[in-house]
């Protein structure tokens, strides 16, 4: 094999910054922590520490594909640049009124998040264009340069231009973008008609808003890592996992780093979507929980589900409404406050309630003996059994058992007369319900039955909880795949190359207009190809065609897969029958006698997916073997059960561990509940399933 | 044992309202009105076999909560204990048994399990058309409104009444649309109805009687402690609003005992002759939201947590309409109501509630035609065009009031670029007013600016929905009022706050939305919140200086300091 081959996955997060080399068949992992003054030096320190695990040297790095946090966490702690918004006049305030509506319906002193830019940094231009994309008030080239001196003395960094329609003509966008780069060089600019072209100013603006709030300082930082790579001896590509769970090359990414927000996460989601293809589940829910949220996502035939807008920075509880929608093709997840230090209290009905406050890692739950006063989830986990107290983290933080005790009796048993046990179980389903109700609304949302899915968790604190998940959903398999703390990271590896291009062109079916159709979406199939061959000059690009499609006077569109040819040789009944069939999957029945509209399209151009091997399933081959035993409380009976303690890296490919039991590795552990039993993988997952 | 059924109760507890909410999102995602998958005009629950609210959904609209818990008992009633089967539907418009106008269709359906009944589902939606003379102020009777449907079967045991559908198909003007969202309340029913069978076979449940018992004892102690908390004693609060021709007096007596909270309306003006008229059920929704808001927000809605919060008032006031007087737009006088209460409240719970606000809704419907003065140009098209939009909330005892939203109503506004791709309407303007949000040590929340016209050769008619025209809202401890709603055409022809208004090919309407009012005195207000305001262009230098007093040398400063695009 070409030594070159070695490929990098490098993921920025929050606390830890994830480094997976991949030596032929080979993983090698390190977490160091993140460097938030200079990010690069944790890849670069990262990254000298797993080629000496290879022991291979920085010139066989032939492929680096990098995910981050850093644009995310840039919207939330505002940490942009000096950045303008021009808009069409009129409509000054779009970002800043929102949708006119509170978030929280009882909150009489609810404050709504302060828009990215505040009304000063708001300028008008007299024009606009209609619906239809015509012009109704042509832009005066006069009026753009007047702008460019007010922007140039102010001294804007970076531009963002958000016109009225302009997704269905750019054409005075782009007038704007051409005077301010011939008035003011240097400038960055931004174009809503660019970087999100869909209908609905509010998304679009806030889009093109937080892209522009960016762009300065993710040019920088891509730029810097790029020289410092240089200079440790690699010039291999480096490439950048964006939201839609794709990789793009690090010039696109400079130029819509927008794009970049939770790519972490959205790595998570390829991995999950990885095994599942090893595994040949068609239908998977990923569980991806760490120590502050929860995240959830459903993967249908090996493809997370993807969605066009999400918000970021909730600003309420993870509420709903409380962040800034971002419209961007995005792996479509459900995030909530529940992680291993969310935190519990008792409200005024006598209700646990738990999250989205987290401890932290400082001072973290109050077993770690940092000054925790709160009892935490992880205060409930080591009550109940499912942590061992001298092997935490392998053993590196001693866990105080009688302090999660105080916290509980505290925090819960002396409210509600409970013992320790009863308030840690208390604290323990309420979390556990939590999540259970994210994914039970976030399947009925998307029309889906949990019954029929498998379940892939990852994450420090999934293991932990995702066999009393699988009980309350209904879910009989359950996957555990080994490397989960570094998951997103791999999934990175995982991931092809892809963009996806959209548009909104409005259009009903008895107004169907097939030069128009297939003249768009030729444009969208060249764009979208266009940015994914500037990643490889050679691989065979697929093309995805999606209408989205709904009965006219409904609000919400179901997205519509249309093979090449039906989609460029369009045809009315045909895209009616191909709508009818997903709308009666969906809701049950078509409505009879209504007409179809469409009102997006977007072709997703991806490379193959790396070619994947079936995972071979090992056949039960007796019992693994138990290094100790513990007690246990088992929630669906309600007791305390004794325990086997099996250690992960013992067991072999078929060896069998039966509930209740939890099964240790440093990284996490897997508790099994009396319901289930476990059997080891060859390719090192553990696959879970009820007992007979 | 005691605690380990503690332990289930408080999860099924959690499960239900999750329940609701599953069956809230499901009815978004298949309707067809505007107002109900845009601006979410719509509410779901659950109840026991008695009729008892056990959870329900928060969505857009306070004006469904009591009028839901009350609306199942009036179905039992009327449907009779043993005509109740699986498999039925029942459905109504009825604005006193249901929601407060024919606009909203109620849908309650039975649930069973193994072949026993345990409790109901109900949802309400706001629907676009119900026929009559649409949706609109100026009906002088309901049966001018458009069709009723008294509280009857809509499904019997699974078959669906063909007659009824052919009623009321032929009597609206959209009824596919209507068909298609009647379908969307009976399917997300059966959605919640799956997840609750599912819920009571994971906990071994043959009845709701244990949970509803543990839910409604624990709301009902916990809403009691809270009224329990406050001075027991009593003030009253009025409201002088526009009315449709002539003013209209709002006036609440409110009292409070050691166990439960009464707002008497005693005082308040008669019905009016327009379909303002407001039905009781829709009074007691937002007197009981406002009460909840100030005192008990955590504590969800339920019978139990809503049966201390008691509401009367005078047959045939304004604020208890008896049939048959008109009550299409019985949201105008409504969305006041919490202003009302809190005019009260504020006397005795001082620094609790914000000032007044723009109170009601500023909605309005543009019904669009080819121009008729001279002959229209080919491509003109007929289409009615309905649009959600709010002026500026009251100002708080510690925070300004929110600009541009929606109080005491939750709903969304539309985007300008959805909306203009329904029909041939162009919004010119849609923004903030500044200098509108009454001045004060907290500022009220500014109104907005809309313009509102139609594509080259249309005409159309105005539908207009406002108040605060005559009558801003007040401010509290000194503040001051918010600006007045305005309404006229760009050529400066006045129009009327409320009615049907025919606007001529190559007019606009100019409309200014009302600001909240301020709280404490503007002298106050700290200099550099009037200087971020000032910044920002919420106030001009005119109101900075006469309101707020500040000088010439900050003035410079600030203009200053947008030329360089700093912040303060």
């Amino acid at each position: 094999m070409n030594s070159r081959l070695n490929r990098l996955g490098v993921d920025i997060g929050g606390t830890f910054t994830d480094v997976v080399l991949e030596v032929g068949d080979t993983l090698f992992s390190t977490k160091v922590l993140t460097t938030y003054a200079a990010p690069e030096d944790a890849i670069i320190d990262g990254m000298h520490q797993v080629l000496l695990k290879a022991g291979v040297g920085a010139e066989s790095v032939g492929q680096i594909i990098h995910g981050t946090t850093l644009a995310t966490n840039a919207l939330i702690e505002r940490r942009g640049a000096k950045t303008v918004l021009i808009t069409t006049q009129g409509f000054r305030d779009v970002i800043e009124m929102r949708t006119e509506s509170r978030f929280e319906q009882y909150d009489l002193n609810l404050e709504l998040p302060e828009p990215l830019l505040p009304r000063q940094r708001r300028l008008t231009l007299k024009e606009r264009i209609n619906a239809a994309g015509e012009v109704l008030i042509p832009l005066a080239e006069a009026d753009v340069e007047a702008l460019a001196r007010t922007i140039e003395t102010a001294g804007y960094e970076s531009v963002a231009v958000g016109l009225l329609h302009s997704y269905a003509n750019p054409e005075h966008e782009r007038l704007v973008r051409e005077v301010l780069q011939r008035r003011i060089p240097g400038v960055m600019v931004s174009l809503s008609s660019e970087v999100s072209p869909q209908m609905r100013e509010y998304e679009r603006f806030n889009t093109v808003v937080a892209n522009a709030y960016i762009k300065p300082l993710m040019k920088s930082y891509l730029g810097r890592l790029e020289g410092r790579l240089q200079s440790e001896g690699i010039d291999c590509p480096v490439f950048l996992m964006h939201s839609g769970g794709g990789i793009i090359s690090l010039e696109s990414a400079a130029e819509f780093p927008v794009r970049l927000v939770e790519s972490g996460p959205a790595g998570g989601a390829v991995f999950a979507a990885n095994i599942a293809a090893r595994y040949g589940l068609e239908k998977v829910l990923s569980f991806d929980m760490g120590g502050t949220t929860a995240k959830i996502c459903l993967i249908k035939n090996h493809t997370p589900k993807t969605s066009r807008v999400f918000e970021v920075a909730r600003t309420y509880r993870f509420k709903k409404g409380s962040g800034m929608p971002i419209s961007i093709p995005v792996i479509d997840m459900v995030e909530i406050g529940a992680g291993g230090g969310s935190l519990a209290h008792v409200d005024a009905l006598n209700q646990i309630r738990v999250g989205p406050e987290s401890a932290g890692s400082e001072p973290g739950p109050a077993c770690y003996g940092r000054g925790g006063e709160s009892a935490a989830v992880t205060d409930a986990d080591l009550i109940l059994g499912k942590l061992d107290p001298d092997n935490f983290a392998g053993g590196s933080i001693q866990l105080h058992k009688d302090a999660s005790g105080d916290a509980l009796t505290r925090t819960i048993g002396d409210v509600l007369s409970m013992d320790q046990q009863t308030a840690a179980f208390g604290l323990s389903e309420v979390v556990d319900e939590n999540m259970a109700n994210a994914a039970r609304v976030h399947a009925v949302e998307n029309g889906e039955d949990l019954a029929e899915y498998t379940m892939i968790a990852f994450g420090g604190a999934a293991p932990l909880h995702a066999g009393r998940l699988c009980e309350k959903l209904g879910i009989n398999r359950l996957l555990v795949p080994p490397g989960a703390g570094v998951g997103s990271a791999i999934g990175f590896l995982r991931a092809p190359f892809s963009f996806e291009a959209n548009r909104s062109v409005y259009m009903r079916l008895s107004d169907f207009n097939p030069t128009t159709i297939t003249q768009l979406l030729n444009e969208l199939q060249h764009e979208a190809t266009g940015f994914v061959r500037t990643c490889d000059a050679n691989a065979e690009i697929l093309s995805e065609f999606k209408a989205y499609m709904r009965y006219s006077g409904q609000g919400w569109e179901i997205p519509v897969v249309l093979s090449a040819e039906h989609a460029l040789n369009p045809d009315v009944a045909v895209f009616q029958q191909r709508f009818e069939e997903d709308y009666a999957a969906l809701f049950g029945r078509t409505v009879d006698g209504m007409d179809i509209e469409i009102t997006v399209w977007a072709v997703n151009a991806t490379t193959s997916a790396h070619d994947v091997e079936p995972a071979e399933t090992a056949q039960e081959s007796g019992d693994a073997s138990v290094q100790s035993r513990r007690s246990l409380f088992d929630p669906a009976l309600g007791k305390e059960l004794d325990a086997s303690v099996v250690l992960r890296n013992g067991m072999q490919p078929g060896q069998v561990v039966t509930g209740p039991a939890a099964i240790s590795e440093d990284e996490t552990t897997i508790i099994l509940p009396a319901s289930r039993k476990a059997v080891m993988q060859p390719d090192g997952c553990v696959d879970i399933q009820p007992i007979q | 044992m005691q605690t380990m059924t503690n332990v289930a109760n408080q999860v099924m507890w959690n499960r239900l309202i999750s329940v609701v909410e599953e069956q809230a999102q499901a009815l978004v995602r298949t309707a067809f009105s505007t107002s109900v998958r845009e601006a979410g005009d719509l509410s779901a629950g659950v109840y026991d076999t008695s009729g008892q609210m056990l959870a329900q959904a928060v969505t857009g609209t306070p004006g469904h909560v009591n009028a839901m818990a009350d609306a199942v008992a009036h179905f039992i009633r009327r449907i009779g204990q043993d005509n109740i089967l699986e498999g039925d539907g029942y459905i109504t418009n009825d604005p006193w048994e249901g929601t407060g106008h024919l606009h909203d269709i109620t849908v309650v359906s039975p649930s069973f399990l193994d072949g026993r009944f345990v409790g109901f589902f109900a949802c309400t939606a706001h629907i676009v058309d119900i026929g009559g003379r649409g949706f609109g102020a100026d009906a002088n009777s309901v049966y001018e409104e458009g069709l009723y449907i008294p509280i009857m079967k809509f499904a019997d045991k699974g078959e669906v009444d063909k007659t009824l559908v052919n009623i009321v198909r032929g009597n609206v003007r959209e009824p596919d649309q209507l068909i298609g969202d009647i379908y969307a309340l009976a399917t997300c029913n059966e959605i919640g109805h799956r997840r609750l069978i599912e819920m009571m076979r994971e906990f071994k449940l043959s009845s709701l009687d244990s949970i509803a018992t543990f839910i409604l004892d624990n709301s009902r102690r916990a809403t009691i402690e809270k009224i329990a908390a406050l001075p027991a004693s009593s003030a009253e609060g009025e409201l002088r609003i526009d009315g449709y021709s002539n003013p209209v007096d709002l006036r609440v007596k409110l009292s409070i005992h050691t166990d439960h909270i009464e707002c008497d309306f005693d005082g308040t003006s008669g019905l009016d002759k327009k379909g303002i008229n407001v039905p009781l059920v829709y009074t007691k929704a937002y007197a009981c939201y406002a009460l909840k808001c100030a005192i008990a927000p955590e504590i969800p809605n339920n019978a139990a947590s809503l049966e201390p919060f008691r509401v009367i008032a005078p047959e045939n006031s304004i604020v208890n309409a008896l049939h048959p007087a008109p009550v299409a737009l019985r949201h105008v006088i409504g969305h006041m109501i919490p202003d009302t209460v809190y005019n009260a409240l504020d006397k005795l719970l001082p620094h609790t509630v914000p000032a007044e606000g723009a109170g009601c809704l500023c909605n309005f419907q543009v019904s669009v035609r080819p121009r008729t003065d001279e002959p229209a140009p080919e491509g003109t098209v007929r289409s009615e065009v309905l649009t959600f939009n709010s002026g500026g909330a009251g100002a708080r005892p510690q925070f300004d009031g929110l600009n541009a939203t929606a109080f005491p109503s939750g709903v969304m506004t539309m985007p300008v670029e959805a909306t203009e791709n329904v029909g041939p309407v162009l919004i010119w303007r849609k923004e903030l007013r500044p200098d509108s949000g009454g001045a004060g040590q907290y500022r009220g929340g500014l109104g907005q600016y809309m313009e509102v016209g139609v594509v080259e050769g249309h005409e159309f008619d105005f539908q207009a929905m406002f108040d605060r025209v005559d009558h801003p809202a007040q401010g509290r401890k000194g503040g001051a009022a918010g600006a007045a709603t305005t309404i006229e055409q760009d050529d400066g022809t006045p129009m009327k706050g409320k009615g049907k208004q025919f606007v001529p090919h190559g007019r606009k309407v100019m409309l200014s939305f009302p600001g909240g009012a301020g709280y404490g005195s503007p002298a106050k207000r700290d200099k550099h919140s009037v200087k971020r305001d000032l910044l920002r262009g919420y106030i001009s230098a005119d109101i900075a200086r006469s309101a707020y007093d500040l000088t010439d040398a900050d003035i410079r400063e600030v203009n200053a300091a947008i030329e360089r695009g700093e912040d303060i």
